[in-house]
Formats: structure tokens, sequence, C-alpha cells
């Protein structure tokens, strides 16, 4: 049977054909996608981890008992994981086990641009790479099988523009894998990683890579394709289908594994082809191991970009150069307004960063939905780095300027990307007797990546009623002792509250109640009015309240005068439909122009 | 060998139905025998943002991504978004726009001005076959707003007389829920009707 599915998807299809039990995740785009579809198979056990590191860790547990197991993440989750990665190198695995990992070329929505492909030449692992959805679902069995065949985790690299991608999929059945269930006290040698056993497990990847090489040559998914002898390229994943559109006659060796290279292949290629080009997205991967190897290659980044990502018309241009006919320019795109993502009308993080402009405060910030304050009106936000990095950074920089910044420094994190990155710093404050004040911001969810459920929120990924961190006697555990909750939508409380927090000399954290993400189904905000309205008798264009950056607010520009006869240059008008009546607005406004709407008025 | 790849650009701002239009476009041309490909950044979607989905099929499609200036057809959700567009297009484009504004933050904040007559621009440079349709307008007219996303494929659908209208209608009790599948019918109807009403 034949289905259109997203690379994300066919990962998942991939993953239950290939008889996995047990997958594992935290959600970061572009990678998303593949554990809320995989926890639609009932045959598979799929689960939210706190962070990437968990993730890998928990789902290797899974292997070594003889269970094909998965973890998922973005890019720089496989930093967060790359402990335990690297290690498991080392010990090798039982049931076939398999890391996913999403690059964002180009930056879609990430804090960097790294090529992953350098962790599988680091840990000296396999990696696969996939180009469209039905390579997806394919990869993925074969990393399973690559896996269990040579005693070594597997990588199966995914990016933006194949895992977001849909295609045509061949459907298969599920199997049955072939290594039994079971713990056997007997391998402990290679599972304990002490210096002896390490000393004879760093031989063994040495003697795994070897072979792997040679499997690399006689891997059917490393395809040469011989058609012009005069050019050819090397390239793989989505590189190659631009490189493929834009000049099919070219003969090509797409490398479905792009670590360890196939050496044999490449030698073969080289003779079949005169000049050899590399395309590849991001780092020189292949061409400075192809050039390692000695040959010499006609073209590779000296044309193709190092950073963003490729597109069809980037590789042609590159390789056509003045040859590149430019399409017609009509308008001139520059000058449209621009659409950012911004936060939702009624958002609580809108709110509460109001506050924290209006205190004047350096915000370290995260990684959520909330970094969008970096950006104008509310330009709030002033540092974002990775999870959980605002807590340690505001209690260092403070350490910096001693009692100087008593006042001026606080963090703010969500949740989620508390219960990931952010407890052991908040420890580390209290311990080392830091004074940054931590604001959890506490919307119920996991917002960004789509509102995934985390230890926080009393759900599992399948929906269950789960356990749910209670935050205050979490952080009162660690040994805060200043905790305090605000509304974030009661801004005259919060400031005096964030006020006096950050002037006090001793780790404190503040949570956010009353604040669930606008998008949340289950725990739907209500607030006390249905909408709000500008009385355009009294509004004086005095634009207060378009600094906040809500959607639903808008400017008309219109000369005249209130109704007392103040002259104004417009007024407000508040889109009824947008406006869920939480009524910031009306808080911020001098002139008590923003009145409530009745429903159904 | 002939290969030629059709590209439609699909563009609107985040919750207008443009990613369900492209999956309607993905089951009609399976049905109908061609490769398919379809690409689209998620992500920040939901907050507000622009939102495009290439969707590109023939005999065999290999990138994911339309070739800059190679759209053949533009559907649109909204006219700025179809603007911003404007030169991806083909100069023999065909181009079906909805005729709503949604006014992107600067213009709100009064610091920029939403462009004048989006319509006019592209008919300078594609004359006839550029297509205006009420969407939002008819999809109220029949009850939701939220169908304009439908009643727009419905005018686009004229572009493929070779797709019978079973296939479209397959492709919308497939993809949607029970309870909105006359809803959606009609507005597919609708905007077909629209659409042969001229621009």
């Amino acid at each position: 049977m034949k289905k259109v599915l997203q690379g994300n998807e066919a990962i998942a299809r991939g993953a239950w054909e290939a008889g996995v039990t047990v997958a594992c995740a935290y959600p970061g785009t572009p990678s998303s996608e593949i554990l809320a579809e995989i926890a639609g198979y009932k045959e598979i056990t799929a689960q939210w981890s706190p962070n990437e590191k968990v993730a890998v860790e928990v789902a290797s547990g899974a292997a070594l008992a003889g269970a094909r197991a998965m973890a998922c993440m973005k890019h720089v989750g496989l930093n967060v994981a790359s402990d335990p990665f690297m290690t498991l190198a080392y010990t090798g695995i039982k049931g076939g086990f398999v890391i996913v990992v999403a690059d964002d070329p180009n930056v879609h929505s990430s804090q960097n641009e790294q090529d992953s492909r350098n962790w599988a030449r680091f840990a000296k692992v396999p990696m696969l790479e996939p180009g469209d959805a039905q390579e997806c679902k394919d990869f993925t069995k074969m990393a399973f099988e690559i896996s269990e065949q040579f005693d070594t985790p597997v990588l199966l690299k995914g990016e933006t523009r194949v895992s977001h991608s849909d295609s045509i999929v061949e459907l298969e059945e599920r199997m049955v894998p072939p290594v039994a269930l079971g713990l056997d006290r007997k391998e402990a040698t290679k599972y304990v990683m002490v210096p002896a056993n390490v000393r004879v497990r760093r031989k063994i990847i040495e003697e795994r890579m070897r072979k792997l090489e040679a499997y690399a040559d006689v891997f059917s998914r490393n395809v040469m394709e011989i058609n012009d002898p005069e050019i050819g390229v090397i390239s793989s994943g989505a590189a190659y289908m631009y490189t493929k559109e834009v000049f099919p006659d070219y003969s090509y060796l797409k490398l479905g594994m792009v670590w360890p290279l196939p050496k044999k292949l490449l030698a073969d290629f080289f003779a079949k082809v005169k000049k050899v080009i590399v395309v590849e997205e991001l780092d020189p991967f292949l061409e400075t191991e192809i050039k390692a190897l000695g040959y010499k290659i006609f073209h590779g980044k000296d044309l193709i970009p190092n950073m963003y990502e490729l597109t069809p018309e980037i590789v042609a241009k590159a390789l056509l150069g003045k040859k590149y006919k430019e399409p017609k320019i009509r308008i001139k795109p520059e000058d449209l307004p621009r659409r950012p993502p911004n936060m939702c009308p009624g958002c609580s993080h809108r709110a509460l960063f109001y506050s924290l402009k209006k205190l004047g405060a350096f915000v370290f910030g995260d990684i959520g939905c909330y970094t969008l304050a970096a950006a104008p009106p509310l330009q709030a936000l002033h540092s974002c780095v990775c999870m959980g990095a605002s807590v340690g950074q505001a209690y260092g920089a403070g350490k910096a300027l001693g009692k100087e910044g008593l006042g001026k420094i606080c963090a703010v994190l969500g949740d989620s990307t508390f219960l990931h990155g952010g407890i052991a710093p908040v420890m580390d404050t209290v311990y080392n007797k830091g004074y940054a004040t931590s604001i959890i911001l506490d919307n119920r969810t996991t917002g960004m990546t789509g509102l995934q459920e985390h230890a926080g929120t009393g759900y599992t990924l399948s929906g269950e009623p789960a356990n749910m961190v209670d935050y205050e006697k979490l952080v009162r555990a660690l040994g805060v002792k200043r905790v305090r909750k605000v509304d974030p939508y009661n801004v005259k409380n919060t400031m005096k509250t964030i006020k006096e927090e950050m002037e006090t000399d001793e780790a404190s954290v503040i949570i956010t109640r009353n604040g669930p993400c606008m998008l949340h189904r289950r725990e739907k905000r209500r607030f006390e009015n249905p909408y709000f309205l500008v009385s355009t008798d009294t509004c004086r264009g005095c634009k207060v309240c378009l600094e906040l950056g809500c959607p639903a607010i808008s400017w008309v520009a219109a000369e005249g005068a209130t109704k007392d006869g103040k002259k104004r240059k417009g007024t407000v008008f508040i889109n009824r439909t947008l406006c869920p009546g939480c009524g910031l607005c009306a808080q911020v406004c001098k002139f008590k122009s923003i009145l409530p709407g009745k429903a159904g008025a | 060998m002939d290969n030629k790849v059709t590209n439609i650009l699909l563009s609107g701002v985040g919750g207008q139905g443009a990613i369900l239009a492209s999956n309607i476009l993905a089951h009609v041309f399976v049905e109908a025998g061609y490769d398919v490909k379809k690409s689209e950044v998620h992500g920040m979607a939901q907050r507000g943002g622009d939102v495009t989905t290439h969707f590109r099929f023939g005999r065999k499609v290999y990138s994911p991504l339309i070739p800059y200036g190679e759209v053949d057809f533009l559907l649109a959700f909204e006219l700025l978004e179809a603007l911003r567009y404007i030169n991806h297009c083909k100069d023999s484009a065909r181009i079906v726009i909805n005729d709503q504004r949604i006014l992107p933050p600067a213009v709100n904040l009064g610091q920029a001005s939403y462009p004048a007559d989006i319509p006019a621009t592209f008919r300078k440079y594609f004359k006839e076959n550029v297509h205006v349709v009420k969407g939002q307008e008819i999809a109220l007219s029949l009850g939701n707003a939220q169908a304009a996303n439908v009643v727009l494929v419905g005018a686009f659908s004229t572009f493929f007389p070779e797709i019978k209208d079973d296939m479209w209608k397959g492709a919308l009790t497939d993809l949607l829920p029970k309870k909105i599948h006359e809803l959606n019918i009609k507005a597919f109807k609708e905007g077909k009707k629209a659409f042969k009403g001229g621009s």
C-alpha cells in the first residue's frame, strides 16, 4: 500500500515496521513529530523524556535488554545527549539502537546551525542520511539491522527539508526483531566502562570501523549512477535531490551512508568520471575526507556555500556561475512588511515581559516561545543560549557584578525548559550563594514545539494521567527559601514581586500561575471578559498599548480629537475576533479608554 | 525522456488552512498516478507568521523545493502573502488569490503600510491569469469562515480539468472529519463556481 507521509511520519513507520518497542525523545524542531506519530502505534512504548540525555539513556537501557529502541532529537539535543552517546559507542548494544538527529540548516527554528555528521566521525559510529520520506522509512529499518550486525549505536540524520517534506511511501508489515529479550550478567565487561574494560572496547571500535568501511562498499543505498562521464557529483540527502533536479545528466555517487565512507566505491567512481564535484550542505565533511584519501576534486566548498541551507537555485548558481540565468524581479520583496512570528493574543508571556521591561531588568532568557520577547516592540529579553542556560548565566553575572547587580538581573525559563536543564543551576545558585531570581513561566505545556506533555503537566505522551512535578516543593528541596507565585496578568503585583526578589541578596524563584498556553486545549484559559474594545471618545492615540505587540491591537491613523477636544493623530482598534479578553491593554492604558466588551454584544 | 514537473506554491498566514489545502492536493495527484513532493517549514507558523508550502507533481520529483522563479501555479490565501512570492512565478504562471488582508505587526503598529491594490500589480504581469476569489465571504455565507481554504481549492481545481470532481470530493472526505464533509463539499463547489464567474 502507498501513502503520502512526512519524513518524520515515515521514520515513525520505519521504527514500527522494524519491530521497535521503546522510543523516547525530547521535542525539538524539526524532529518533534516522530514521537507524536510513534505514540499512535500501540506496540511501541513511546515517551517524552525530560531531556535528550535521559532519552538516550532510557532507550539504550531498553536496547541492552534486547529490545529495538530509538531516541529522537534535534541537532542541539545530541549535544545534551553526547555524554551517554559517546560511551555507548564503546559498550555497543544488544537489541538495535538508533538515534535520530534532525539538523536545521538555515536555522528556521534553532539557536545554532551545526552539522551533525561530525558526531558520527567523532563517536566512531555509522550514520545514514535519507533524502525523502521513502528513504526515511527504509533507512530507519536498515539502521536497526546495521546496529545489530555491527554491535553499535547508529545515527539517522534528519533535516528540515527531509523531516518536514512529504512524499510517497510504500508501507510494509511489522517484523519480529531477531534478538531475544533478556539481560545477561556475564556480559558485564562489555557494559562496565572502567579503564581496563574501556581499553579492550577501544580496540574493538577500531576493528568495527574497518568492518563498517568494507560494508559501506556493498551497502545497497550507496548508489552510483553513471550518465555523463565528464562530471560526477558526490552528494547525499536533500543536497542530492537539489543537484539531481538541476543537473539530471551528470553522473552521481549518492551516499545513503555518510559515515564511514566507501573507499572502494569512491575509487571506482573517480575511475569512471573525469571531474568530481562534492555537493553537501553545511560543513565540507565529505570533501575533507575524500581529499584526505588523496583524491583531487574539481569543485566543492570553493563554490558551494558552507552555511545556511542549499536550494536548487543555490546549487545551480554556484556551479553555473555566470551562465546562471536570474529569474525576473517584479518587486523588491525586502520592501514588503515582514510577518515575523509573535506571541498569541492573550499570552501570559506578553504580560510578564511587559512587567520586566518596565522594571528595566537585564533578562537572561532561554529556549521557548518567550524568546520572542527579544523582538520589538517588547525587546525585554537580552540573552538566549541553550536549554537551562538562563539561570546559570544570571547567577554568574551576579557573581561578577556583586552588590551592584542587585535589582537588575533575572532569569526566565519555561516549565519544560526548567525540567530539561534548569534544576541543577538553581541548586547551584543556592549552594554557591548566588542571588539570581529565576522566573519559571509555567504555561502547563511545551509550547513552541507544538504542545507536548512533560513531567510537570500531569499527563504522559499517550494521554494517561501521571505524576505532576510540584515546582515549589522541588525548588524548596534544592534549598531555595524565597519562592513566590505571581499571576502575570496582574501587572502591578507582578512588578512588585519581581522587584523585591531581584533586590534581595539571595537565590529566589518566582513561579507564574494562571497562565496556561493560549493554544492549550485541556487547560483552556478563560478570562473574566470575552473581549475588550476601545472608546474612540477618549482614546488619545498615545500608543502605549501598542508597546505590548498584541496582534489584536492595531493603529488607525486619523487626525482628530477626543470628545472633550484633546487633539490626536489617530486611535487604536481592537480586533474582537482575535481578542481573548486578557485585559492587559486595559491595565496599561492611562486614559481608561480600553473597556471590557459584553458577550454577544 | 519527458519529466515535466508542475510546481504549485501555496502561501498564507498561520491558521488559514494552507497545510490542509496542500494535503488535499497531495491526495488528489497521488490518486491521479503522479509522484508528489511537498515541503513546508513548521515550528512557528501557529504564532501568526507566514506559511508557505511547496507542492510538486510529475512522473518523478527530486527536489522538495521549487526552484526560484519556476512556480506554475500560485495559490495564495492572503493578499500580501501572494505579493511576497510574485518573483517566484514564471511569466506563464496562473494565480488564485484569496481577497483577504491580514495586517502584519509593522502595519498594526503604524510603522509600515499595507501594499495598495495587490491584484492590479499581479494583473500587470500575469494579465488574465490572475483570479481573485472572495474565499472568506463565500465561506461565511456557508456558515463557517474556516472553510475559506476549501473554497480556494475549489477555485483552483478549475486549472486541472483532467481531475474529476469525485477525486477532489474523495480527498475531502478522506482527510476531514465526517461532521464537516457537507460544509466542505459545498465550499468546494462554491469556489469552483466563483472562479468560473470570472476574476
